[in-house]
């Protein structure tokens, strides 16, 4: 009987190797591909250097330096450390600063609660409890009154004011947001009417004016008597601004809706509240989900924009604390830091938005 | 009696009607009460109302100023022109220059090539997540710091200079010579889309294409330059005269921050408008082109870019009313633009904030009428038209 000797297995040849093949398909596929990865690594040998050599290898990160012995060739990350409560508290009283820790301590609670009863049927009275009674104890933790010292709003800032901010514009906006959409989907002639002039007016100039037009203009509506809180007409000022974008969101979500939903809830005899809240709204908000978040991204980028009237969100902390004669022309630094923790939050976001689209998304593939 | 009312309240119709009357009647009334409060409030702080302000002399001076005349007696009007143009002409630099950029990610996205795709995704990951203002702010601080000062100008050729200051060019004289070459860029032009179109003619009709790149290059590029340099403009050249350089045009470093920070941060969302385009296709039509035998580039040109233009076009116009929009942050940094100008300086002076806030918001509604406008004709035509 023949014997056939197992013959040894070869290597695989040289072209076959995952890394080169690898190499070869992405970096070196024609005579235009090598060229273009050389251009790549030379823009990277031209950028990266320079932005490593300034953060972290010519940087001094001794956290007890000052100005003077910081030195100039590399970012010193002292100026950071010793602001540090500046950008995340503002002007808060030292003192009272548990009472900020408190309010986001709160908000990280409710929001792991809310994740470990997902099965639970009160979920859903749960989420609209926290988004009612929640902004009442934040407000009374921030502000204080009833035994808690009042610290005035002017005192307010940094990471806090700029959630502060944005939070309210996303609470507020909302609702009111969903009423200039149904008024928009309205058969109502004055009422679509209203709403259309709303919408597009805001939409059609930049942020900056309604925030301005909020802050000199809004003043004068009201009797003399009553005195506007500056960071309340900023509050004013975002959320009519958010409230009209919502809205477009929103009737984008409610065009979404097949016409038979309205004609089945309509025969089914409800009434057109019933129909709204039932049928109608539910199917709308769940489309719309994922370019509700892109909104508020977009709101959270626009808070920045507060500083231009005068309130000190933590953008504005970079000007406060470099102006600071110890600190002088540290600016670099400052915005570098605050564009890191900005762009972590709306980098999440915009993730957790991605998420949010695809799970959302019954289209089939 | 009391059911028919009863019945009548219950009727759509009817209740439609009630509600908007109510709507309207709330309305008004707080209107009423809002204006009523605004006339005590004026009166008592003895606020000025009305359009006279306009006439008046503005009394400052502006940094950036291009074509109107403009001195500290000029009047509150012609401030508010100067803000029109200086937020157009920012607007316009920002729009070309976030195209390019955005053109170049956005085709580097799609790249095949393992490195620039990377590049490109972190580019726009990076920039799309920073609040542009604080882009404006960062950058301008950079320029403030690292460029040199007046005296130490980075220097082109004795011409153009660079210092923390701005950006100084030569200016072009007006005068017959420039008209003749402006002329001739016309005639040029309209030379070159003469031609176009005859080929293009000849093209439907015959199959035969003629290439009409040398054409173009003949005539809207050589046709200007030969008539400059035989006609000889004459021009403005900047010289350091004491702390500051004084002749050509100017462009203050505030106007160079907001510019740069608006182009690459509007890039970001018009390269991903170009990558979604292009995604759009689908994929059946370029293994379509490919059965047909077009080679990738002409499948890319005739196929795919067509429909993918579609797709992208509607959403990068509307990149360029946010770019428009959001120039008005130069109040940050005191470019002098319509906003800084007038919702800034003129607002500190006359105090009439009703009628300027009102003002500036009007020039801003015109604008994005306008770029609707546009979308709504762009869409109009690239419909697809139904069989």
């Amino acid at each position: 009987m023949a014997i056939y000797p197992l013959k040894e297995t070869k290597s695989p040849p040289q072209s076959q190797i995952k890394a080169v093949v690898w190499l070869k398909e992405n970096l070196f596929s024609s005579a235009l591909n090598i060229a273009l990865t050389f251009v790549a690594l030379y823009l990277i040998y031209l950028l990266l250097p320079p932005i490593l050599n300034w953060t972290i290898f010519n940087a001094n990160f001794d956290l007890a330096a000052d100005n003077q012995s910081c030195g100039r060739e590399g970012a010193c990350w002292a100026f950071i450390n010793s602001n540090l409560k500046m950008f995340i508290y503002g002007f808060y009283p030292q003192e009272e600063l548990w009472r900020v820790n408190t309010m986001f301590g709160i908000i990280v609670a409710l929001v792991v609660f809310g994740s470990l009863i997902k099965e639970s049927q009160y979920r859903a009275h749960y989420i609209i409890g926290s988004f009612l009674i929640y902004p009442v104890i934040a407000f009374f933790l921030l502000h204080g009154g009833l035994g808690l010292e009042v610290v005035e709003t002017d005192k307010w800032g940094g990471l806090t004011l700029t959630v502060v901010v944005a939070a309210v514009g996303i609470v507020a906006s909302f609702p009111l947001g969903i009423l200039f959409a149904l008024g928009r989907q309205s058969e109502m002639r004055i009422v679509k009417f209203i709403s259309v002039i709303y919408i597009e007016f805001v939409r059609g100039v930049p942020l900056i004016t309604i925030l301005f037009m909020a802050s000199v203009v809004l003043p004068l509506f009201f009797s003399a008597g009553m005195d506007f809180d500056k960071l309340l007409r900023a509050l004013i000022g975002i959320t009519l601004f958010q409230t009209a974008y919502i809205a477009e969101v929103i009737r984008g979500g409610l065009q979404a809706i097949p016409k038979g939903q309205y004609e089945a809830a309509d025969a089914s005899g409800l009434s057109f509240m019933q129909k709204t809240v039932l049928i109608i709204l539910p199917q709308a908000l769940k489309i719309s989900i994922p370019n509700i978040v892109g909104s508020f991204i977009a709101l959270f980028k626009d808070t920045t924009l507060v500083l231009i009237i005068g309130l000190f969100d933590m953008l504005a902390i970079v000007g406060a604390a470099t102006s600071n004669s110890s600190w002088l022309g540290r600016e670099a630094e400052g915005y570098v830091f605050v564009a890191m923790v900005i762009w972590v939050i709306l980098y999440s976001m915009s993730r957790y938005s991605k998420k949010l689209e695809t799970r959302f998304s019954t289209e089939h593939k | 009696m009391f059911t028919k009312l009863k019945s009548l309240l219950y009727n759509n119709e009817i209740r439609a009607i009630l509600f908007q009357v109510l709507a309207v009647v709330v309305i008004a009334y707080f209107a009423y009460q809002a204006f009523d409060n605004m006339m005590l409030n004026i009166e008592q702080r003895g606020i000025r109302s009305g359009f006279g302000f306009l006439s008046d002399e503005a009394g400052f001076a502006v940094n950036d100023n291009f074509f109107l005349e403009y001195s500290p007696a000029s009047t509150n009007l012609q401030a508010f022109y100067v803000g029109i143009v200086n937020t157009l002409i920012v607007a316009i630099t920002g729009i070309f220059s976030a195209s390019i950029i955005g053109l170049i990610i956005g085709i580097s996205r799609l790249s095949s090539n393992y490195l620039i795709r990377k590049i490109a995704t972190v580019y726009i990951e990076i920039f799309r997540n920073i609040p542009i203002l604080l882009q404006i702010l960062f950058w301008y601080s950079i320029a403030l710091n690292t460029f040199p000062s007046a005296r130490n100008s980075i220097n082109f050729f004795d011409s153009i200079f660079l210092n923390s200051r701005g950006l100084y060019l030569p200016k072009l004289i007006a005068g017959t010579e420039l008209y003749l070459v402006l002329a001739s860029f016309v005639i040029g032009l309209v030379g070159y889309i003469f031609i176009k179109k005859r080929s293009d003619k000849k093209h439907d009709e015959t199959g035969v294409k003629t290439n009409t790149i040398p054409h173009f290059l003949a005539l809207v590029l050589l046709l200007p330059i030969v008539a400059y340099f035989t006609f000889g403009v004459q021009l403005e050249y900047p010289a350091l005269k004491g702390f500051n350089f004084r002749g050509g045009v100017d462009l203050s470093i505030e106007f160079f921050a907001l510019a740069f920070s608006l182009s690459i941060y509007t890039a970001t969302y018009i390269a991903e408008a170009i990558r979604s385009g292009v995604e759009s296709v689908d994929k059946g039509q370029k293994e379509a082109a490919a059965a047909l035998g077009l080679k990738s580039s002409w499948a890319m040109r005739l196929v795919i870019l067509p429909q993918a233009l579609r797709v992208a076009i509607p959403p990068i116009i509307n990149q360029y009313l946010n770019l428009t929009k959001n120039s008005s942050l130069a109040a940050a940094v005191g470019y002098t633009e319509l906003v800084t100008i007038f919702s800034g300086t003129v607002l500190n002076v006359v105090g009439q904030a009703i009628e300027i806030v009102m003002l500036t918001m009007l020039v801003y509604l015109t604008i994005s009428l306008v770029i609707s406008l546009v979308l709504n004709i762009f869409n109009k035509k690239m419909q697809i038209k139904g069989r």
